[in-house]
């Protein structure tokens, strides 16, 4: 077992958009079931409850898969957007 | 970037887009290709599987100078429980021919080669450039894009949407339905590094020669999907997809599924001292025909992934990515010749080329598989753990008579599944199949 996601995502390259995430959650005081279930979904672990029981996001280490986006869609738990041009996730072998 | 037009703008940079450009390009019209990427390929993921024959049709000399990995001798096909596989192997020194007909590659590095050709054929290439959304006129025809440059509106007679699977271009203009979570497999994967002659004795190859591994089985804990390991020149790409609705249900992460998958026992040893040096995630399109959107309209063609173009049962997608979009470039090169517009009428023309295709043929054939395999998961699941117990009484030596291991085996099966369970799936499948 190689253990956790931060281990997986510190091999690759990121141009992270300082101040600008491309992945925002909608002010909730209860978070959604869809919400709840990115916490499993993202594959890169973007997504955790907070002290009061709200779901953050951080998409530093985002992959711009697009699973949040489809499992979201139509709830407006989610605005997503890509990353502006040149920046996220930087494939060295994809 | 000044309001320029251009006989095509193609927004993306992978297999689909690359191919359109290079056509369209080649063949004389001015094209301009966006790609947000730093570098064609910089976004894009892949196991990753070359077919020639698509790209030949293309570029005829691509051995030359195209970065490939290995060509593939082996293929094996893995049913897998927690302990054992039951595989299908098929080797050929036949595959050893002076034009392979599949490679393994890594799509960063293919994608550029493949991005250098569509510059040299003549097409101007922006990366770091998001198209934001499609610009129409007030007939509602597209007649362009607008970027996230400063001023990044940029006109053309004809859109090619080359933008993935995630294509928020296409969906926002509303060309397309969003996508529906049952449609679309998450794909997780690692490179994992090893000497040369490691792999080879590894796996049996010398040379350029590689192997592929496909598995399916109780690696994917119930939910629907597939694993994969290819053999690169001096890495291996290991990877497990499921239907991107699976781990909400069933409270297993992507990246853990991946983990339990390497530790697998007869994984494990394929990737002993290795060093992962990447790890990627991506959606792949496989809800065949029926999630196929609307792929030609005014002024706009769509291909590759974004057109959900993908062959979930033989694991192709590039193959129609490229051919996909060869013929929405050769479509616009035609209409460009018989000096025609980019209309909803002329492009249908595209959709007439792809049916003539294997690619809407394949689709075609194959268009009810992806709804039978998500209300029979035990195809999956159930059948490779049973072809496992029935292969483990047959060889195990234990004083037992064969005679009461036959009775064994079809005990098995009767417990598993019933004879009109088995039947069922026989005919179930066989119909899908047809």
């Amino acid at each position: 077992m190689t253990g956790k996601i931060e281990e997986k995502l510190f091999e690759n390259r990121y141009n992270v958009d300082a101040g600008r995430p491309h992945v925002r959650i909608r002010q909730h005081d209860t978070p959604s079931k869809a919400l709840l279930a990115l916490i499993t979904v993202c594959p890169a672990g973007c997504y955790r409850l907070d002290d009061g029981g709200r779901i953050e996001v951080v998409p530093d280490g985002c992959m711009e898969c697009g699973s949040c986006r489809i499992l979201t869609a139509g709830s407006g738990d989610l605005e997503w957007d890509y990353p502006r041009g040149g920046y996220g996730v930087l494939f060295k072998f994809g | 970037m000044k309001e320029e037009r251009f006989d095509a703008i193609v927004v993306g940079a992978g297999p689909a887009g690359n191919a359109a450009a290079y056509t369209m390009a080649k063949n004389g019209l001015s094209v301009l290709q966006l790609e947000r990427g730093e570098y064609p390929g910089s976004k894009n993921v892949q196991g990753a599987i070359l077919y020639s024959d698509a790209l030949e049709k293309l570029i005829p000399d691509f051995r030359e100078d195209a970065p490939l990995e290995r060509h593939v001798v082996e293929q094996r096909m893995w049913m897998m429980d927690d302990a054992s596989h039951t595989g299908m192997h098929y080797r050929s020194h036949d595959f050893n021919e002076e034009k392979p007909n599949r490679y393994t590659i890594i799509r960063a590095q293919f994608d550029k080669w493949f991005s250098r050709r569509v510059r040299e054929a003549g097409a101007i290439v922006l990366c770091e450039t998001t198209v934001t959304e499609l610009i129409r006129d007030t007939a509602g025809r597209v007649i362009g894009v607008r970027t996230d440059r400063e001023g990044g509106v940029v006109l053309a007679g004809v859109v090619v949407l080359a933008e993935g699977v995630n294509g928020l271009v296409g969906h926002r203009a509303g060309l397309r339905a969003e996508l529906k979570p049952g449609d679309v497999a998450l794909a997780v994967k690692e490179m994992h590094f090893l000497p040369q002659e490691v792999i080879e004795q590894r796996f049996g190859v010398s040379g350029d020669e590689g192997v592929v591994i496909e598995c399916m089985g109780t690696i994917t804990r119930g939910m629907t999907g597939t694993a994969f390991l290819y053999t690169n020149r001096e890495s291996i790409s290991v990877g497990i997809g499921c239907m991107v609705g699976d781990p909400a249900e069933s409270g297993v992460t992507p990246y853990s599924l991946l983990d339990a998958f390497k530790a697998h026992p007869s994984i494990r040893p394929l990737l002993a001292g290795s060093e992962v040096k990447e790890y990627a995630a991506h959606l792949i399109p496989e809800g065949g025909l029926r999630a196929m959107p609307e792929i030609c309209g005014d002024g706009w063609v769509v291909a590759g992934d974004a057109a959900h173009l993908v062959n979930s049962v033989h694991r192709e997608g590039s193959n129609l990515a490229m051919t996909s979009g060869r013929i929405a470039g050769e479509t616009v090169v035609w209409l460009k010749r018989r000096r025609e517009p980019c209309t909803a009428a002329n492009l249908k023309e595209y959709r007439r080329r792809l049916e003539a295709s294997f690619v809407m043929k394949d689709m075609r054939k194959y268009r009810d598989i992806p709804g039978m395999l998500h209300g029979n998961r035990q195809i999956l699941d159930l059948y490779p753990r049973l072809m496992s117990r029935a292969a483990q009484i047959w060889l195990r030596v234990d004083g037992t008579d064969k005679r009461t291991k036959e009775g064994q085996i079809i005990g098995v099966l009767r417990k598993g599944r019933g004879f009109l369970g088995l039947l069922g799936d026989a005919v179930r499948l066989a119909r899908a199949w047809r």
